[in-house]
């Protein structure tokens, strides 16, 4: 996946770990601006206003 | 990868999430068993295992530091501690294995372990009642109540032994004890080859005294560092399956953001209750698990995973139920910052 397979020993796992953190990074802005767009109207409907 | 399986690891992932962000654990523990009863490789159980505990860590430490729950400075003491207990706990296993004793030592600690911690949590949060939690707004370096710090944390606090550090929640505790308890947690998780959240989150509450949301916080912040190291090791012998990793985590990444939250509104001693019930089951879990190997009967690994996922869907739907209860209340305290 990514080509990730071409590299070798350490380069391959430090990739790995790489594309892992910034799928986490991406994942957490990404959510961040759902949550900001979506939370106060599902905040509402939660909390019954 | 077929789109049923795709679902499955998504929606797999946000159930790990919510524990992982609302305990700051839950991770390892709950996927790697799933992963080997699919049929999947040790080394690939536990290395993507690993690798998805360090991606979701990551995600809920930014969480947890958004609403000012990590303490850095507390997080580098532990892995210091942490880092050389774990060494000696990894020689104390190789010791044992060399006298053919390690299998059956090391079940049997980690039940009689996960088993005892979640009888004390609980036996604690019962008895707490109303009134003897911490405050869950836990912001910046306000100090937490006398009242709220266990008698055993007091104690250890009580050993002024320079140099002493300040803590968030305006704890104050010789940096030596900080070392000794995070070399104990260390050796422990060490020694039974896990992450280690279920025993340094209730070890920085009850032996240093940091209040629950920065012991969660801090928690992650040291997961993220062992996790990342674990899952670069592992994938050095290609035990990182990114087909896995990558679902888990997109669903995990909502369910974490919903649990980091949930710590703002759900009241502290119903937080610990879950706590000591999910290590209960986990006890049982892995109770049941042990008896099949010793058993011979294969079919127990399956109802050890049913127990694990079932007491994982359980308390994560409490912890949802009792955080929509908090915002729906007359009079809500704590849920300004969450989202």
């Amino acid at each position: 996946m990514f080509g990730i397979e071409t590299l070798g020993g350490n380069a391959q796992a430090a990739a790995l770990v790489g594309v892992v953190l910034v799928e986490a990074m991406v994942l957490y802005v990404g959510y961040g601006a759902l949550t900001a767009a979506l939370g106060p109207t599902v905040r509402k409907a939660i909390g019954g206003e | 990868m077929s789109a049923g399986m795709l679902a499955l690891f998504v929606a797999f992932g946000v159930l790990i999430g919510v524990l992982f962000g609302f305990f700051g654990m839950g991770g390892s523990f709950l996927v790697t068993p799933a992963l080997l009863v699919m049929g999947y490789p040790s080394r690939v159980a536990v290395g993507s295992g690993l690798a998805f505990v360090f991606g979701t860590s990551v995600i809920a430490t930014l969480k947890h530091r958004d609403l000012g729950q990590v303490d850095y400075k507390l997080g580098i003491s532990m892995i210091i501690g942490t880092t050389v207990g774990l060494e000696v706990g990894k020689e104390i296993v190789l010791y044992l294995e060399e006298l053919g004793l390690a299998g059956n030592i090391i079940s049997v600690t980690y039940v009689l372990l996960l088993g005892g911690i979640g009888l004390f949590v609980t036996y604690e949060a019962l008895k707490g009642g109303d009134g003897g939690g911490v405050s869950h707004d836990v912001d910046g370096d306000a100090d937490i109540d006398a009242d709220d710090i266990p008698e055993l944390a007091k104690k250890i606090q009580s050993y002024s032994l320079p140099p002493m550090i300040t803590l968030r929640g305006g704890v104050k505790v010789s940096l030596w004890m900080i070392l000794l308890v995070a070399f104990a947690t260390g050796l422990l998780s060490g020694f039974l080859g896990v992450g280690g959240g279920f025993i340094r989150m209730p070890a920085l509450f009850y032996l240093i005294g940091v209040p629950v949301p920065i012991a969660v916080g801090t928690d992650l912040f040291e997961i993220m560092f062992s996790g990342g190291i674990g899952s670069f090791l592992y994938a050095q012998s290609g035990g990182v399956d990114l087909s896995i990793v990558a679902p888990l985590l997109a669903g995990s990444a909502l369910g974490a953001r919903v649990g980091s939250a949930a710590t703002s509104i759900v009241n502290e001693d119903e937080i610990k209750i879950y706590f000591g019930l999910m290590l209960l089951l986990g006890a049982l879990a892995v109770a049941v698990r042990q008896a099949g190997n010793y058993l011979g009967m294969g079919v127990l690994d399956y109802v050890s995973l049913a127990l694990i996922l079932g007491s994982a869907l359980m308390v994560s739907s409490a912890v949802l139920y009792s955080a929509v209860k908090s915002m729906r209340a007359p009079s809500t305290t704590g849920g300004s910052t969450a989202d």
